[in-house]
């Protein structure tokens, strides 16, 4: 395997595109990112497609159809939330392995105003058992995971509104981001409760996106660029057997997994970190990934987020672009869009949220059923 | 028809690990099957064993109706169509299961419920189709 770099990112604003396909989403991603990286489809060797909701309808060769149909190879990657990291990941790939020079990978979604994930499960007909067994929906999920934090270390739900204070804090900055307003913790606390103790606004919402990224080997980027961005790990793993797992995903120990493969692979460790994009798709699940990513020790999350270390400005800046919670959760775009944000910082280009002199940050996306990836970007 | 009056009253499962017997003296039960080379059990059916990757047949055993709630979260907004708010829970089964539940006969409110409390598995009628057949489904309360 040789080394990787990123030379270019193009990302629309998150929001609501109804009038739009969503191929001209990706496409407009796509022309933005090949022009940040001073290549046309004439350069681009192969194409990967992170798109779930049409994951049967070649999202990756209708993008072409809008941009260039040269004949490259086209993956189209659905991979739930993991999607649009997944595909980044096949082209990382496509590279790594010295079978392409320059590869581009697309990240894009449609979901309107599409309502709540999950649910249903092997019903034996007639009725689906959402709502009378248990919840398998995506806040019911993730509220309880949060409370199991609770449990295990007595973290109050005001913490986690804590968290989503600070994302919406965040996101006033990111141009990209589909919601930019500022709440006061009472805000977030006296909103409607989705699924405690997740309230509205600790919940990510839904929305249409799209990112793309071109990456190329270093000595292909010497034609482009003077300043390469390492990816220095594309991390990618699947849910491994944990007792609960099968009833209760277990998010902890597959992001513990795939930090510590993604650590050893990339050389690094949390401390040498500048800021971090995670997966925070509810303020509760943001709160685990601290800890889970070893941002700090087993426990200490809840002071973490007291002490706002995770502020810009704090030790280790977590979501500075306002995460999924304020700039929506298009699921095949996300992906993509969490490792452009390290990428924007570490070129210096993030505007008024960047991170002063990052050089390394972390990427980290789940997505249920569950992967996760996690891909770490250096100077 | 005459024949279909005198048929019994057909009851079906919400999701096939709910075992019902054939004796309606004998009530439901959770059905796990149980890796006969490292132990661990699951909910249902699996076709080798996650844990361990042994692909003997498994023992199948019926799992207590007895256990503890582990994690819950309060369900205030679901898909349309479905009563809220509801009490969405873990439960532990001292055979080494988690089950994926309802906790009823408690105010769906943080306060009312406490990790680690006893809870007890019951059945009841939760759809009736037009032919009569009933659908069955497991949920938890507080044991007595």
């Amino acid at each position: 395997m040789r080394d990787v770099v990123m030379v270019g990112a193009g990302m629309i604003k998150f929001g609501r595109y109804p009038e739009k396909g969503v191929q001209e989403l990706a496409a407009q991603a796509a022309l933005l990112a090949m022009q940040d990286a001073g290549v046309t489809m004439k350069d681009i060797e192969l194409l990967a497609s992170g798109n779930l909701y049409q994951a049967s309808a070649t999202v990756g060769q209708r993008i072409l159809k809008e941009i260039g149909q040269t004949g490259i190879p086209v993956i189209n990657v659905a991979n739930a939330c993991a999607t649009g990291s997944t595909a980044y990941r096949e082209a990382y790939m496509a590279v790594a392995s010295g079978a392409y020079d320059v590869a581009m990978a697309v990240g894009s979604e449609q979901m309107g105003k599409m309502g709540l994930l999950g649910g249903g499960g092997a019903s034996t007909g007639t009725i689906s058992p959402e709502g009378i067994v248990g919840s398998g929906l995506m806040p019911a999920v993730f509220g309880q995971a949060g409370v199991e934090h609770m449990r295990n270390h007595g973290t109050t739900a005001e913490q986690f509104a804590k968290i989503a204070v600070k994302n919406h804090k965040h996101s006033m900055h990111n141009p990209y981001s589909q919601y930019q307003v500022e709440m006061s913790l009472e805000d977030v606390m006296n909103a409607r409760t989705v699924a405690w103790p997740n309230t509205l606004y600790m919940c990510c919402p839904t929305g249409d996106g799209a990112a793309a990224a071109i990456l190329m080997s270093t000595e292909k980027a010497k034609q482009y660029t003077s300043e390469p961005v390492k990816v220095l790990t594309s991390t990618l793993t699947s849910d491994p057997y944990t007792e609960r797992d099968l009833t209760m995903p277990d998010v902890n120990t597959l992001t513990k997994n795939a930090s510590k493969l993604a650590y050893e692979d990339a050389g690094v460790g949390a401390d040498d970190l500048d800021l971090v994009e995670l997966h925070d798709c509810f303020a509760t699940a943001e709160m685990l990934h601290y800890e889970n990513l070893g941002l700090c020790d087993e426990g200490e999350a809840g002071k973490l987020i007291d002490d706002k270390e995770t502020y810009v400005g704090g030790k280790i800046p977590v979501n500075a672009s306002g995460g999924l919670l304020s700039k929506g959760h298009p699921l095949g775009a996300t992906g993509v869009a969490n490792i452009i944000e390290i990428y924007w910082h570490i070129k210096g280009q993030a505007g008024n949220r960047q991170v002063e002199g990052a050089k390394t940050g972390l990427a980290h996306v789940i997505g249920l059923g569950s992967a996760c990836t996690i891909h770490i970007l250096q100077k | 028809m005459a024949e279909a009056e005198t048929k019994e009253k057909q009851v079906k499962p919400i999701l096939p690990f709910l075992h019902v017997p054939e004796n309606p003296d004998e009530k439901p039960y959770l059905a796990g099957n149980k890796c006969t080379s490292c132990g661990a059990t699951y909910l249902g059916a699996r076709m080798a064993c996650s844990k361990c990757f042994s692909t003997e047949p498994m023992e199948e055993v019926k799992l207590s109706d007895k256990g503890e709630l582990h994690v819950f979260s309060i369900v205030h907004q679901s898909a349309p169509g479905i009563p809220t708010p509801y009490v969405a829970a873990i439960v532990d089964l001292p055979e080494g299961v988690s089950v994926r539940c309802n906790i009823e006969g408690v105010e769906p409110d943080p306060k009312n419920l406490e990790f680690g409390m006893a809870v007890e598995m019951y059945t009841e009628t939760v759809h009736t189709d037009s032919d009569g057949t009933e659908t069955i489904a497991f949920k938890f309360r507080p044991a007595k």
